[in-house]
C-alpha cells in the first residue's frame, strides 16, 4: 500500500496526453466519448474494502481491458456495475442513464452485459436455446402471450435466424442441437459470449474470456472480439492473457487493492511503476531502472505467471 | 464458496456460554420456579390415519398443557353400540369402533379432575357422520379448561417457562450441532436427522424399560448404538453416494426417503402409540417454592456437559481442528494431507451419538414415540438456519432462541401454535438477514 | 386369497380421484422444481389452502364458483406470502423455510382457537353438496368390472381427471414457449438468465403460483370425496408427492400422472398381498396394522432408490437428469 501512495506524482506517464481522453492521462482520467462514469463506488467484504474506486470512465466504442493482480476487485468491480452486487457507496451511470441500485436483469436491458469468469451455460438446455434466451423482448416470455403461439411465432423464427448467424460466426452451428452441457470449456465461453450479443448490446463486459480455453480457438476468439469493435459495440473485459491485453485493447485500467491504480494504452501503462509495483507488490526490492532495461517486463511475466496459475485453477473445477 | 464451521472467533464463546449457561440455571433453579411436565407435545395427529386398518375414534384430553387422565368419553352407534374409554395418563383416549357409520361421542364432566372443566359447558357431545370416515380413525376433541391459568402470576410463569425453554433449546442443540457439522462437512441437509433422534430414544426406552437397566447405563447404550448407526449410515450409504457423485439436492432427497423408511420401521416394531420413560426420574424436588423433577435436572446437566465436550473436541483435539478445517474447504483439506473420509465418517458418528443422546433426553423430558425426532425435526433446521448454516457455534445460539421462543411464545399464544410460532420467527429472520443470526454474507461470482 | 378383488382394487386405483388429486399435485411440484428449480417442500400447505379455503366458504352457504374462486385467490396469496422471503434464497433455504411454511399453516388449522372457522384437529366435512348439485349424471350406479362407481363417484373422477387434462395441457403449452425457457433457464443457472435481461425473481414467483394453484385445485379434489382432516397435510404428504414426481420423471408432462398411478396401485396391490397373506396365515408374525406400513417402508426405500439409481425418473431423458444441483 505505502508503495502505491507515493509513486503517481512521479508516473511517467503522467503528463502525456491521448485521443481517447480529456485532459491528461492519469488514474480516473475523463474520457471524451465514456459509455460508463463511475463515482465514489465502495464494496466491503467485513473489514476488506474490496472495491474503492473514486472516478472511472469507460470509453465508448473502445476495447478496454481491466487487469490487476488476484484480489484487485476487478470481478468485484464487474459484479457492483453489473448489479449483481450492492455496493457500499457510490454512483454510476451507463450511456448517461444512473444504473446505481439498478437490479442486474435491468442493467442488462439497458445494453450492458456481462459473461462470467465461471461459464453459466445452461447444460440441460440445447445450444440454440441458450441462444435463444439471449434475445431481449420476446413477446413469447410474457406468461398469458406464451400460450398462445401465434403471437410469437414470427419473432421466434426472427430470433432463431440470428442465434443462427451467431452460432455460425462462433463455429458452434454443428452443435446447434447438442447440450450446452456437452461442449468443451473453450465452447462454452463462445457460446456465452454469442448469447450475449443476441440482445445487441452496447457494452459487452467479458469476465476472464480466455480462462481454460485452448490455444487453439484464442485466435478466433481475438477476433471476435475485434469484430465486436467494428460492429460498434463497446467492449471491457477482466483478462490475464497478454496477447489479448497487448493486441486488442485499446486502453487498459489497472487495479490493485480495490483502487484504480493506473490507466493508459497498453504499451505505455505495462511500464508504468505505479503498475509494477501493484503486481510485484511490496515484496520486491529490486531497483526498478534494472527491470524496466533489462528483459522482459516484470508485469507480463507476471500476468503470465498468475494466467497460468489460474488456467491450472480453473481446469481443476 | 462453502460455508464452513465458523467457529474460529466464537470458540472461547461456546465454552464460555455453556459455563454461563450453567450458572445461569443454578441462579434460576435457586429463585423460581422450575416447571416439572413443561409441557406436553403440540397435538401433532398422527399421519397413519389415512393408512391403517382398525377403526377408532379417538382423542387427547388436555387442559392446556396439562393431560387429563381418566376422564370418561361415551362413543354410542348404530345397533346398539357403546363402549367407554378412560383417558390415560397421557391424555388419551380411543374407541374402536365396528364399522364406518354414524357415532354419537359423549363425554361425561363428573369425571373430570377438580379445577377442571368444559370450556364450553354446553358441548358435551359431537358426532361422527359416515361420510366422514375416508380415513380410518377420527378424532373429536373436547376443548378444557377455564381460567385455571390465573393460578400463578405472570413472572413465575416467566421463570418456567424460562427453564422450561432453556432445557429444551439445549436438547435441540445437542442434535442440531450434528445436523451442521454433517451440512459443514459435506454439505447434505439430513432430513433423517430427526429418525437419529428416535433411534436413540427407542434404545434407551427398550434397555431402561423393557430390560429394567438402570437409565444412566440405558444413556450410555444408546449413545453407542447412535454413534454406531452414524457409522453404518456413513459406510453403507452416504460414502458409496459420495463416490458415486451424486448431487447435494439428490442426497438430500435420499435423506428424505431413508427418513420415511426409518419413520416406518420404528412404528412397525413399536407401534404407534407413545411409551412413558418410567425410570424413576420423574419425581420432583422441591427446594423451597421450586418444583423440578429430577430428570430435567438431569438432562441439563448432560446436555452441557456434552455440548462443552463438543467444544472441547472441535478446538482442542487434532481430530477436530481437522473438521473444522474440512469444513472451510474440503479440497484444501484433503490437499494438506486430511483425510477427508475419515473425518467426515467421524461427524457420522458424532452426530449419530449425539442425537442419540438428545433422543433420550427427549424422551425422559416429554414421551417416546416413533415420530418423536420428526416433529423436532424442523426445530432443529429452524435453530441450524436461525444460526447460520454450518456455524456450530451458530446452530447453539439458534437452539438456545427456538427453545426459548418455543416456550415463552405460550405465555402470549395457545400452546398447541408454539411450534407454529418458532417457525414464523424463522421466516421473518430470513427475511431480515438471509444469511441467519450469525452467518457472514456471501461473496457472488 | 382373492386376487380378484386385489387387482380390482388396484385397477380402480388408477382412476381414483386420490390419483388424480395427488397427480394435479405433482403436476405443479414438477413445474416448480422439474422446470423451474425450485425446491418447495411445502406442497401440502397448498393442497391444505385448497381443501379449506373451498370447505369453508361452501360451509357458509357460498355457490361453488366462489368456493374455488376462494381457493385459487388464497392460494395465490399464499405463494407470495411464501415466495417474497424466500425466492431470494439459496436452494437450501428455500427447502427449509417451504417446509416450515406448510407446518405453519396445518398448526394453525389445527390449533383449537380457530375450532369454528376449521374444525380444529376434527376437520370440516358436510361441504358437498354444492358439487354433488352441479352433477349432470342422474343417480345410478355406472361402469363395469372394477370401476362401479355411483353418479357422485364418477362425478368426481370425471371433473377431477379433466383438471389433470387441464393442467397437463397448460404445462405442456407453457414448456414449449420462450417462458418455459426462461424458467428452465433459470434451473440450471439463474445468474445466467438474469445476465441476460429477465426477471428471474418475477419468473420465479410465477411459477410458484402456477404450481402452488394446481397444488390448491388438487386440494379440492382431494376432499370432494372425503373430510377434510389436518393429521392428512403434513410434510408426509409433500414426500408422497415428491416421491410420485420423481417416479414418473420431473420435468414430463406425462411422469405425474404415470407416477401418480404407479404409486396408488402399488400401494393399493401391497396392501391386497399382504393382508390377504396375513389372513391366509403365511405372514403370521405381522398384523394388518404393520402391514400397512410395511407399505410405507416401501415407499421410503422405493424413494431412495429411486433418486441414486434412476434421477430422470421413467420418462426423463437420461442426458436431461433432474438434478442440476
Amino acid at each position: 500500500m505505502s508503495n502505491l501512495d507515493k509513486n503517481p506524482v512521479q508516473s511517467p506517464a503522467a503528463a502525456v496526453t491521448h485521443p481517447l481522453v480529456k485532459g491528461t492521462v492519469e488514474p480516473g482520467c475523463a474520457k471524451v466519448d465514456p459509455i460508463v462514469i463511475a463515482d465514489h463506488v465502495t464494496r466491503q467484504f467485513g473489514g476488506l474494502k474490496a472495491v474503492d474506486v473514486d472516478h472511472l470512465e469507460i470509453p465508448r466504442g473502445q476495447i478496454t481491458a481491466l487487469i490487476g493482480p488476484n484480489g484487485a476487485g476487478k470481478t468485484t468491480m464487474f459484479n457492483l456495475l453489473t448489479g449483481f452486487d450492492k455496493p457500499n457507496t457510490g454512483t454510476w451511470e451507463f450511456d448517461g442513464k444512473s444504473l446505481a441500485g439498478v437490479p442486474a436483469f435491468k442493467v442488462a436491458r439497458s445494453g450492458m452485459v456481462r459473461t462470467f469468469q465461471l461459464t453459466k451455460s445452461l447444460g440441460r438446455l440445447s445450444v440454440l436455446q441458450n441462444m435463444l434466451l439471449g434475445a431481449t423482448g420476446q413477446r413469447g416470455e410474457g406468461l398469458f402471450s406464451s400460450l398462445v403461439k401465434p403471437l410469437w411465432r414470427r419473432q421466434e423464427e426472427e430470433n432463431t435466424v440470428r442465434a443462427d448467424e451467431l452460432l455460425a460466426r462462433f463455429k458452434l452451428d454443428a452443435k446447434r442441437e447438442d447440450y450446452a452441457a456437452s461442449l468443451s470449456g473453450g465452447q462454452r465461453k463462445l457460446l456465452e459470449m454469442a448469447r450475449a450479443l443476441m440482445s445487441k448490446p452496447e457494452l459487452i463486459m467479458l469476465d476472464e474470456p480466455m480462462a481454460g480455453v485452448n490455444p487453439a480457438l484464442t485466435q478466433s476468439l481475438l477476433g471476435h472480439i475485434k469484430n465486436l469493435k467494428a460492429d460498434g459495440t463497446s467492449v471491457l473485459f477482466v483478462e490475464h492473457d497478454m496477447h489479448m491485453v497487448m493486441h486488442i485493447s485499446d486502453w487498459v485500467i489497472v487495479m490493485a487493492e480495490g483502487r484504480v491504480v493506473a490507466e493508459g494504452p497498453p504499451e505505455t501503462v505495462m511500464k508504468d511503476p505505479a503498475v509494477i509495483d501493484a503486481y510485484l507488490g511490496a515484496h520486491h526490492d529490486t531497483d526498478l531502472g534494472d527491470l524496466m532495461d533489462d528483459g522482459p517486463n516484470p508485469v507480463e511475466v507476471a500476468l503470465e505467471a498468475e494466467r497460468k496459475a489460474h488456467d491450472a485453477h480453473s481446469e481443476e473445477k | 464458496m462453502i460455508a464452513g464451521i465458523r467457529i474460529g472467533p466464537g470458540v472461547r464463546f461456546i465454552t464460555m456460554a455453556l459455563l454461563a449457561l450453567a450458572l445461569c440455571l443454578g441462579v434460576v433453579l435457586g429463585s423460581g420456579a422450575l416447571s416439572a411436565s413443561a409441557s406436553a407435545p403440540a397435538p401433532t395427529p398422527t399421519p397413519t390415519s389415512d393408512f391403517t386398518n382398525t377403526l377408532t375414534i379417538g382423542g387427547v384430553l388436555r387442559d392446556d398443557d396439562n393431560v387429563v387422565e381418566g376422564a370418561e368419553v361415551t362413543v354410542e352407534g348404530a345397533g346398539g353400540f357403546s363402549e367407554v374409554a378412560t383417558s390415560d395418563d397421557t391424555g388419551r383416549w380411543s374407541v374402536v369402533v365396528p364399522e364406518k357409520g354414524e357415532y354419537t361421542v359423549t363425554i361425561d364432566p363428573e369425571t373430570l379432575p377438580d379445577g377442571v372443566e368444559l370450556r364450553d359447558p354446553d358441548r358435551v357431545s359431537a358426532t361422527v357422520a359416515a361420510n366422514e370416515w375416508q380415513t380410518n380413525s377420527i378424532t373429536r376433541s373436547f376443548p378444557l379448561g377455564v381460567d385455571d391459568r390465573q393460578t400463578t402470576g405472570f413472572f413465575e410463569q416467566f421463570l418456567q417457562r424460562l427453564a422450561a425453554g432453556l432445557n429444551f433449546g439445549l436438547l435441540i442443540a445437542l442434535a442440531a450441532i450434528g445436523i451442521t457439522l454433517i451440512f459443514g462437512t459435506t454439505g447434505l441437509n439430513n432430513f433423517a436427522h430427526g429418525e437419529m433422534v428416535t433411534f436413540g430414544a427407542i434404545i434407551a426406552w427398550i434397555v431402561a424399560v423393557l430390560l429394567g437397566v438402570n437409565i444412566f447405563v440405558a444413556m450410555l447404550v444408546a449413545l453407542v448404538l447412535g454413534g454406531a448407526f452414524g457409522y453404518v449410515q456413513d459406510w453403507l450409504l452416504w460414502k458409496p453416494l459420495r463416490k458415486k457423485g451424486v448431487k447435494l439436492v439428490q442426497a438430500m432427497i435420499v435423506s428424505i426417503g431413508l427418513a420415511i423408511a426409518l419413520r416406518y420401521l420404528y412404528l412397525f416394531f413399536i407401534d404407534g402409540s407413545t411409551k412413558t420413560m418410567n425410570v424413576g426420574l420423574s419425581e420432583a424436588i422441591v427446594i423451597g417454592p421450586v418444583r423440578i423433577t429430577t430428570g430435567s435436572v438431569v438432562s441439563m446437566v448432560i446436555s452441557v456437559v456434552a455440548l462443552v465436550a463438543v467444544g472441547l473436541f472441535l478446538t482442542r483435539t487434532r481430530v477436530g481442528k481437522a473438521t473444522r478445517a474440512v469444513s472451510d474447504n474440503p479440497s484444501l483439506a484433503a490437499a494438506s494431507g486430511i483425510d477427508v473420509d475419515r473425518i467426515i465418517r467421524t461427524v457420522w458418528v458424532l452426530a449419530g451419538a449425539l442425537a442419540a443422546l438428545a433422543g433420550v433426553m427427549l424422551g425422559l423430558y416429554r414421551q417416546v414415540s416413533w415420530d418423536m425426532g420428526f416433529q423436532v425435526l424442523l426445530l432443529m433446521f429452524a435453530a441450524v438456519t436461525l444460526g447460520g448454516l454450518g456455524s456450530a457455534y451458530g446452530a447453539l445460539v439458534g437452539s438456545i432462541v427456538v427453545g426459548l421462543f418455543v416456550e415463552l411464545s405460550t405465555l402470549i399464544i395457545p400452546a398447541d401454535l408454539k411450534y407454529a410460532a418458532a417457525l414464523v420467527v424463522l421466516i421473518l429472520v430470513l427475511l431480515v438477514r438471509p444469511q441467519g443470526i450469525l452467518g457472514r454474507k456471501e461473496r457472488i461470482g | 386369497m382373492d386376487w380378484g378383488n386385489i387387482f380390482g382394487n388396484a385397477i380402480g386405483e388408477i382412476i381414483s380421484p386420490t390419483t388424480a388429486a395427488y397427480a394435479l399435485a405433482a403436476i405443479g411440484l414438477g413445474v416448480h422444481f422439474g422446470y423451474t428449480g425450485l425446491l418447495n417442500f411445502g406442497q401440502a400447505a397448498f393442497l391444505l389452502i385448497g381443501a379449506y379455503a373451498f370447505a369453508i366458504p361452501t360451509l357458509a352457504g357460498a355457490p361453488i364458483i366462489v368456493a374455488v374462486l376462494s381457493a385459487i385467490i388464497c392460494s395465490v396469496i399464499f405463494a407470495f406470502i411464501l415466495g417474497i422471503p424466500t425466492l431470494r434464497l439459496r436452494a437450501d433455504y428455500l427447502a427449509i423455510v417451504t417446509i416450515a411454511s406448510a407446518e405453519v399453516v396445518r398448526y394453525v388449522v389445527t390449533t383449537t382457537g380457530l375450532t369454528d372457522f376449521t374444525g380444529a384437529a376434527n376437520g370440516l366435512s358436510g361441504f358437498k353438496g354444492t358439487f354433488a348439485a352441479i352433477n349432470p349424471i342422474p343417480e345410478g350406479r355406472y361402469g363395469f368390472g372394477p370401476f362401479m362407481y355411483n353418479e357422485y363417484d364418477w362425478w368426481v373422477r370425471i371433473v377431477g381427471w379433466t383438471l389433470v387434462v387441464l393442467a397437463s395441457v397448460l404445462v405442456f403449452l407453457l414448456m414449449r414457449s420462450p417462458w418455459g425457457r426462461v424458467v428452465k433457464g433459470i434451473r440450471e443457472d439463474e445468474d445466467a438468465v438474469r445476465s441476460l435481461g429477465k426477471n428471474v425473481y418475477s419468473y420465479k414467483m410465477q411459477s410458484l403460483v402456477i404450481g402452488g394453484v394446481m397444488g390448491s385445485v388438487a386440494g379440492i379434489i382431494f376432499i370432494l370425496p372425503r373430510a377434510v382432516q389436518p393429521a392428512n397435510y403434513t410434510t408426509g404428504l409433500t414426500f408422497f408427492i415428491w416421491t410420485i414426481m420423481l417416479l414418473g420423471g420431473a420435468a414430463t408432462i406425462f411422469g405425474p400422472i404415470v407416477g401418480a398411478m404407479i404409486f396408488w396401485v402399488v400401494l393399493s396391490l401391497t396392501q391386497g398381498i399382504l393382508y390377504g397373506a396375513i389372513e391366509s396365515g403365511a405372514l403370521g408374525f405381522m398384523t394388518t396394522t404393520q402391514a400397512g406400513q410395511v407399505r410405507f417402508i416401501l415407499v421410503g426405500v422405493a424413494l431412495m432408490l429411486l433418486v441414486i439409481f434412476r434421477p430422470q425418473g421413467i420418462f426423463g431423458n437420461k442426458k436431461e437428469l433432474s438434478f442440476s444441483v
